[in-house]
Order: structure tokens, then sequence, then C-alpha cells
């Protein structure tokens, strides 16, 4: 078989990854991006100014920058998004693991906890949890995690299972493997692809929901810039400046078609069997 | 399911303990209030915080089986009335959405299955991933903007609750669904398509629409309903947000109100409401499954 190179193979995967890193790199330079503008002060005298040649996205009633705020607000959005995956992942698969190996009294607490979570609907009770908790990027992330790391724990659990009573693995303890071992080991690795996998394609709607939370006002405060509280503060100026909500809302249309296209990619080159039918 | 809601319930009556700083104190000061040691002590007794948690849970547990769920400190009145006067419109909106979801989703669905890999297909799917990422508040946002700021075909607050006030919120709510099931949908059908007994009826010469809708869809309707009810979760979990950006008086809207000024009693309400209702129609899904899969009458 000819060999042919991974760009070749997976065209899509790599424009999508590049526009990702793009993206990051837009947060991570937005400084240098927009010259130094500060996006938490602006003058007053450039108050509600349409979309121009010097204020691309227009600038808001504090006569901010939009594109400048934009810019930043991709730096609050993507890192509290990737530690959210990060947290729901670690959590949730670690628990899923132990769940499984173990069996017996600790699965039925974790897995029975898990239910409960699931009981609740949507973001129900990540809005009463981030609203009692008071209001700021941090709460909203522990919200979150709290309703959604039951998905990993069980995506986890069972895989564990499904190799937990298999020959090698009863090989592995008589042989004397101490537990952290096979854990590490054994149990870990045979769930990661998957793992990776659901965590790849979740960022986009993670990305949504905190963007839904600080929207509702229970997420990252104003004046920190973020989409979704952006989006908030332009609501009361929508008929004088529609530029308010446009802009940071396609910044997180666009972001999130980035990272689900992206996500889709990686399950298509990791998992093959899953590509029929999406 | 019992113990789902005595899960339930634990985790909504442990909301309160994870507020940070003395309860009373926060529901004070939400009010523009500063209370004193003394005010602050006695609504401390009556609320009964000072007894030990097992006590207070299960008084907390005995009201509400009996109906009370507390008074709302904000406004002054029981907590049932509030949430019972706020749950027809989010019920009647969740519905409507719904129903405009099964009527652009299951035809999109089949469509796209029944073309499969062909130009139509393409097009749905592309439509359903820009579905599934557009967040659905700046859906209502750009719908608000569009419909009622610039052409004003419709009002901007749905505070009435007519059908006309009901178009946006309800096409909001569905937009995201809608893309989701779809793609469901899709699966689901395109998997039936694969079967044998497709196959041998194509081979018998039977109609390809008669397989279609006389084999196929109705086969595919047990995934298709269990997902339907699963879907209802994100959709009153949705319909908060598009309350709030609608101004629609529902629950939702009323509990994010309720957040914001810490009103306890009425968070919890509305958490254990939706809970239940959740609970209640994926309970209705178990037993629709008796009447749409046969298999599951002859097992009786």
């Amino acid at each position: 078989m000819e060999k042919k190179s991974f760009i070749r193979r997976y065209p899509v995967f790599c424009v999508f990854a590049v526009l990702a890193v793009l993206i990051v790199l837009a947060a991570i330079f937005a400084p240098q991006l927009t010259r130094g503008v500060n996006p938490v002060k602006g003058s007053l005298k450039e108050a509600i100014k349409a979309p121009s040649a010097e204020h691309p996205f227009g600038t808001d009633k504090m006569g901010r920058d939009i594109f400048t705020r934009v810019l930043y607000g991709a730096r609050t959005s993507l890192s509290s998004t990737f530690i959210l995956v990060a947290v729901i992942f670690v959590v949730g698969s670690l628990l899923g693991v132990l769940a499984g190996y173990f069996g017996g009294w600790v699965d039925a607490v974790i897995m029975r906890l898990a239910d409960m979570m699931i009981a609740f609907p949507g973001l129900v009770l990540a809005i009463a949890v981030a609203g009692i908790l008071g209001a700021s990027t941090k709460n909203a992330i522990i919200a979150i995690a709290v309703v959604s790391w039951p998905k990993y724990a069980r995506l986890a659990r069972s895989l564990v299972m499904k190799i937990r009573h298999t020959d090698f693995v009863a090989a592995a303890v008589v042989t004397g493997s101490r537990t952290p071992y096979m854990l590490w080991k054994y149990m870990f690795p045979n769930t990661i692809t998957t793992l990776v996998i659901t965590a790849a394609t979740d960022i986009g709607g993670m990305m949504m929901e905190l963007a839904a939370l600080s929207f509702l006002g229970f997420g990252a405060q104003p004046p920190t810039p973020e989409w979704g509280s952006m989006l908030n503060e332009g609501r009361n100026f929508m008929q004088s400046a529609p530029w308010l909500m446009v802009y940071p809302g396609l910044a997180i249309f666009v972001t999130v078609v980035v990272f689900n296209m992206l996500g889709d990619g990686l399950r298509d080159i990791l998992d093959p069997r899953s590509n029929e039918g999406r | 399911m019992l113990i789902v809601l005595i899960g339930i319930s634990i985790i909504t009556f442990l909301l309160t303990y994870i507020s940070p700083g003395d309860p009373v104190r926060n529901m004070y000061l939400a009010q523009g209030l500063m209370p004193d040691e003394e005010q602050v002590a006695q609504q401390r007794e009556e609320m009964g915080l000072n007894d030990p948690f097992l006590t207070q849970y299960f008084r907390w547990l005995g009201n509400c089986l009996r109906g009370d769920f507390g008074t709302s400190f904000a406004l002054g009145k029981p907590v049932v009335t509030l949430l019972a006067s706020r749950l027809w419109p989010t019920l009647k909106l969740a519905l409507m959405s719904m129903v405009l979801m099964l009527l652009v989703s299951v035809p999109l669905g089949v469509l796209s299955a029944v073309y499969h890999d062909r130009p139509i297909d393409y097009i749905v799917r592309a439509i359903t991933f820009f579905g599934v990422s557009i967040p659905n508040f700046w859906v209502g946002l750009m719908l608000i903007l569009v419909f009622c700021v610039q052409m004003r075909l419709l009002p901007v607050v749905s505070s009435g609750g007519s059908f006309k006030d009901m178009i946006l919120p309800a096409v909001t709510l569905a937009v995201a669904m809608s893309a989701k099931y779809t793609r469901q949908v899709r699966t689901a059908v395109l998997e039936e398509l694969h079967s044998d007994y497709v196959v041998g009826a194509r081979a018998r010469g039977v109609q390809e629409w008669k397989i279609l809708w006389g084999n196929v869809f109705p086969n595919s309707l047990l995934p298709l309903i269990t997902m339907l009810g699963l879907s209802v979760g994100s959709l009153l979990g949705g319909t908060s947000v598009v309350e709030v950006i609608f101004s629609y008086p529902g629950m939702g809207s009323l509990a994010v109100q309720a957040i914001t000024s810490y009103d306890y009693y009425l968070i919890q309400g509305y958490v254990l409401w939706v809970a239940v209702i959740y609970m209640l129609i994926n309970l209705l899904v178990d037993i629709s499954y008796n009447y749409v899969d046969p298999r599951m009458r002859l097992r009786r």
C-alpha cells in the first residue's frame, strides 16, 4: 500500500487543527494583535460607535473596543473551557475506573451518585449550583463539572468492566501486581482512547454551557471580557448597537464549529469504526 | 426510581449548604437590608437552621411531600403558588418547541438517511452541524434582532404568553434540539435500512415507500422515543436561558431571578420540580415502549 502523508489522509482534520491553533494563538497574543488597546478601560467619548476602520467591531457603552474585548474574551473562554474539560476528564475517568475495577460497594456508591446527578435535566442543577456558590468563572466551572462527570465515569467504568475479568488481568494480579500499578498500567490505558475522543467532541458543547452561564450572569464577572457576559451586556443596546451582540456571538459560534470539527476529526482518526453514519 | 427520587431530594436540599457564608445573611443582603445579630438569629431559628442536619432534611422532605415548599423570601408568597403559576407557560413552551422539532427533524432525518451520501444528505448534515454549534441564547438574540428590532414583526418581550409571543422562544429552543435529533433520526433509520428484511422486501418487489413507512420507520421508533425522552432534559434546562432572553413568564426566568436574590426555598422548589417532571417524562417513555414495541407486550 502506498504510504500517504498524514495531511493527505486527513485533510479536514488538519485544516481545523490549524484553525484551532490559530484561535489559541490569537488568544495568547491578544495584546500584540490589538496593539496594546486596553480591553477593560475605554474612553466615554468613544461610547457606542458603530464598526469602523478604527474599531472594526465597534465600541460598547463604556467606549471599549469590541474587537479587543472579543480577542481577550477568547482567553477567558478558552482557558476556562479547557480547565473544565480537563477537570471532568480526570475526575470522571478516575471515579469510573475505580468503580469498574473494585466493584462492590465502591462501585455502588460512585454509580448511585452518578445516577443522582444525571437525574437532573441539562443545565438546571448547574445554574442553581453556580448561582448559589456565587458568580465567578471558577464557580461556573465547578457547577458544570459537578453535573457532567457522570458521563465519563460511566464510560470509563464500562470499558474497565470489559477487561476486568479477562485472563491477562487475572494473570497480572496473580503474579503480584499491586493495585495502583494495575490501575495505571492496564485500566487507564484501556479507557484513554474513548475518553479522549469524548473529551475532544465535548469541548464545543462545554464552551457553550459556560457561555450560557456567564450570559445569565453566573460566570465571569464584568469588566472581565468574556463572550457570554459580553452578550448579556449588549442585550440592553439591541436597538441602538446590534454589533455588541453580533460579534461576541459569532466568536462563540466560530470557535465551537472549529472545535466540534476537530473533535469529530479526531474521532474518525482514533476510532475508524464510529465513522459510519455520521 | 425511589432511590433516584431520594437522591434528587438530598442534592436539592444540599443546595442551601453549599452557599458560602450564612444563608440568612445572604438573603437579607440580597434584599438590600443590613440585618442585626438578633434578626439573623431569630430568622435562623424560624428556618430551623440550628437543628441537626438529618432533622432539617426530614422536616424539609416531609413538608415537600405535603406540598409545602416553603415561602419565597424575596416575593413573600408560597413557593408552590409561584411555581404553579409558572408551570404551564414553561410546559407550553417546551411542548411547542418539541412539536416544532419533530416537524423539522423527522422528515429531514429520514430524507437524509434515504439519500445517504448524496447531495441532500450532505446538505442536511451541514445544517445539523451548524445547528449543533450555535449557542441557543445567541440564536434567540439574533431572532429578536431580526424579527423584532429590524422587521418589527413580533413583540420583543414575550410576557403575554399568547401564541404570537411564543413563536420566537419556541423556535430558539427548537433549533439546537432539531439539529441533534435530526442526526439521531438519520442514524436510527440508516441502521434499519441496512437490515436484511429490507433487502428481502426489495427483492420481492415491495415498493420503496411502503418499506420505508411501513417497516423501517416503525422499527426505528424505539430508539427515537428514548432519545426524545432524553432530549426533554436539555429542553427543560434550555428553557431557563430562553425564558430570560425573551422575558417569558416561566419557571426558568423565575428561578434565575430567585438565584440572584438568594431565595433558597424558591431555588430548591424549582430544581426539585424540574427534576421530578423530567423523571415522570422518562417514566412515560418507558411505559410507551409497551405500545410501540410488540415484543414488550409478548413478554408479559
